[in-house]
């Protein structure tokens, strides 16, 4: 509830509105049940306009894995992150004694909600890609029939880039591709396969404008 | 409410606004019938709610029309801001660029004239450099001022001067006044656009400006000239004018409007683009639309400024 009055009253207005958003591949984003979405990384704002891409009423149902360290170091970002945008926590240093660090993902993979990834694992420098890491290739190779959404964003590394906090607005193009499974593929070459469609994507754009 | 649009359409800027819808409506059936393209059909729909929204917004009442003209500043202003090339350290003073709308549509409502005249070209002028020397980053920085500058004088200066004419009063007690003035200026600017395109599709031949706008002919742009300037006598009981001065009017509008078109491809082709954004299917961008008005808008204004107030 809390999370569908935040976008509707903030999120969205912002996102829609004062900055824009214009999506090419909306048909490629699957309508229903569990997914995988994957894009470049260069902003907060990212994860908001890959939540705007849905409609409300699914929304509950879309959860950004992000850094625990980052979103979890204080006790009023946790509960937002947590409460109002609804991100699963994701340790990036592991211990050896914590369990599966995937293991509320697969949970949540298991009721049919849709993950947002960002393989980059840092948004990094405004409008530059780094090597995708694996972690994308071990879950979908554990969940073989969920597709996995390669999705380039262009703008956002501009409009609020990392460490500053002054918004500024510039229009946002999202470009969304087919979906990608991982059929037995080993970490590397599907990881490969991923970072290829997402640079792929980028081209598409720059070839369109 | 229905009694405010009623009385909207009851008055000489009324019935042209219904000829409008009319004549809409019968492209619509003649564009679905007989040319049922994708990209006619597009831009018949985007045209449904230019006219829609160009209605409600600056039609209705003045403060509305304060809002809706700042809002289409925007609009310009950040696709203009997307397509340009920027430095990281600019975002702050493109931030401020930004908020320079604010103002300078708050002048127009309260038709405080002479900070609506200076508030860009002298104020925003002025800061713009001195916000980069505290942000101290010196490559590019003539570039960038250039750049930012140039974007408040077309997107924000310009447009606003429809704002501004919204305001002016009848000249006299049975005369019309600036809600009208700016239903003219924008009616005939936009009729150019289209019957440029509709001599040069049917009677083209030469090219114009064959480097900056390869469709853009020779015909189009005199055909086009010929009509507005008698379309503008035709609907100049929606101005003061005499019949010369709406002669000259159109004539001003017709020649202006196409210089504005050509600067926004001048623009798009120094940046490599085909159109500037992407808010009206089959248009383009805000920009592609507005790229004419950029122009007339100043000119025409300051043309009714000097003859009547």
């Amino acid at each position: 509830m809390l999370k569908k009055l935040f976008f509707l009253c903030i999120i969205r207005p912002i996102v829609l509105l004062v900055t824009g958003v214009h999506v090419r591949g909306q048909n490629h984003l699957p309508k229903e049940g569990a997914s995988i979405v994957v894009s470049n990384h260069n902003s907060h704002l990212d994860t908001m306009v890959l939540m705007s891409l849905y409609p409300l009423r699914r929304l509950p149902k879309v959860r950004p894995v992000a850094a625990f360290d980052y979103f979890m170091k204080n006790r009023v970002v946790a509960w937002f992150s947590q409460h109002v945008i609804g991100i699963i926590p994701l340790k990036r240093k592991v211990s050896k004694d914590e369990g599966h660090p995937f293991a509320p993902v697969h949970k949540a993979l298991d009721v049919g909600e849709t993950i947002i990834l960002f393989p980059e694992g840092s948004r990094g420098e405004p409008e530059e890609m780094s090597p995708f890491k694996t972690g994308v290739a071990h879950l979908s190779k554990v969940y073989p029939d969920v597709p996995v959404i390669p999705i380039y964003i262009h703008g956002a590394g501009k409009a609020l880039p990392k460490g500053e906090a002054l918004f500024v607005p510039f229009i946002i193009d999202v470009v969304i591709g087919e979906a990608l499974y991982n059929r037995d593929e080993d970490h590397k070459t599907f990881t490969k396969r991923l970072e290829t469609a997402v640079n792929k994507l980028e081209q598409k754009y720059k070839e369109i404008v | 409410m229905i009694e405010t649009v009623l009385e909207l359409f009851s008055d000489e800027s009324g019935s042209v606004l219904g000829i409008i819808l009319l004549l809409l409506a019968i492209s619509t059936v003649v564009i679905y019938v007989k040319y049922p393209t994708r990209e006619l059909k597009d831009r018949i729909k985007s045209w449904w709610y230019i006219v829609g929204f160009f209605i409600v917004g600056a039609m209705l009442n003045t403060t509305v029309a304060m809002f809706f003209f700042g809002i289409l500043s925007y609009l310009a202003l950040k696709e203009y801001f997307t397509l340009i090339p920027t430095r990281r350290t600019d975002r702050r003073v493109l931030f401020y660029a930004y908020l320079a709308i604010i103002p300078q549509f708050w002048f127009a409502g309260i038709e405080w004239y002479g900070m609506f005249i200076i508030w860009i070209p002298v104020f925003l002028f002025l800061l713009l450099p001195f916000r980069q020397i505290l942000i101290g980053d010196t490559k590019g920085f003539l570039e960038n001022t250039a750049r930012v500058q140039w974007g408040l004088m077309m997107f924000v200066f310009g447009l606003s001067h429809l704002a501004y004419m919204i305001t002016l009063d009848p000249v006299s007690a049975n005369s019309v006044g600036g809600k009208e003035l700016v239903l003219y200026l924008v009616l005939l600017t936009e009729l150019n656009d289209i019957l440029q395109y509709l001599w040069g599709k049917s009677i083209g031949k030469r090219k114009i400006v064959p480097k900056v706008s390869p469709n853009k002919t020779v015909e189009g742009f005199v055909g086009a000239f010929i009509s507005i300037t008698l379309l503008a006598l035709l609907f100049s009981f929606l101005t003061p004018f005499l019949w010369y001065e709406a002669l000259i009017a159109g004539m001003i509008i017709s020649g202006a409007g196409f210089v504005g078109d050509v600067v926004i491809s001048m623009v798009k082709r120094d940046i490599g683009v085909k159109d500037s954004g992407s808010m009206l299917p089959g248009h383009g961008g805000i920009l592609d639309r507005v790229d004419s008005l950029i122009y007339t808008a100043p000119l025409f204004f300051h043309y009714v400024y000097y003859l009547y107030y």
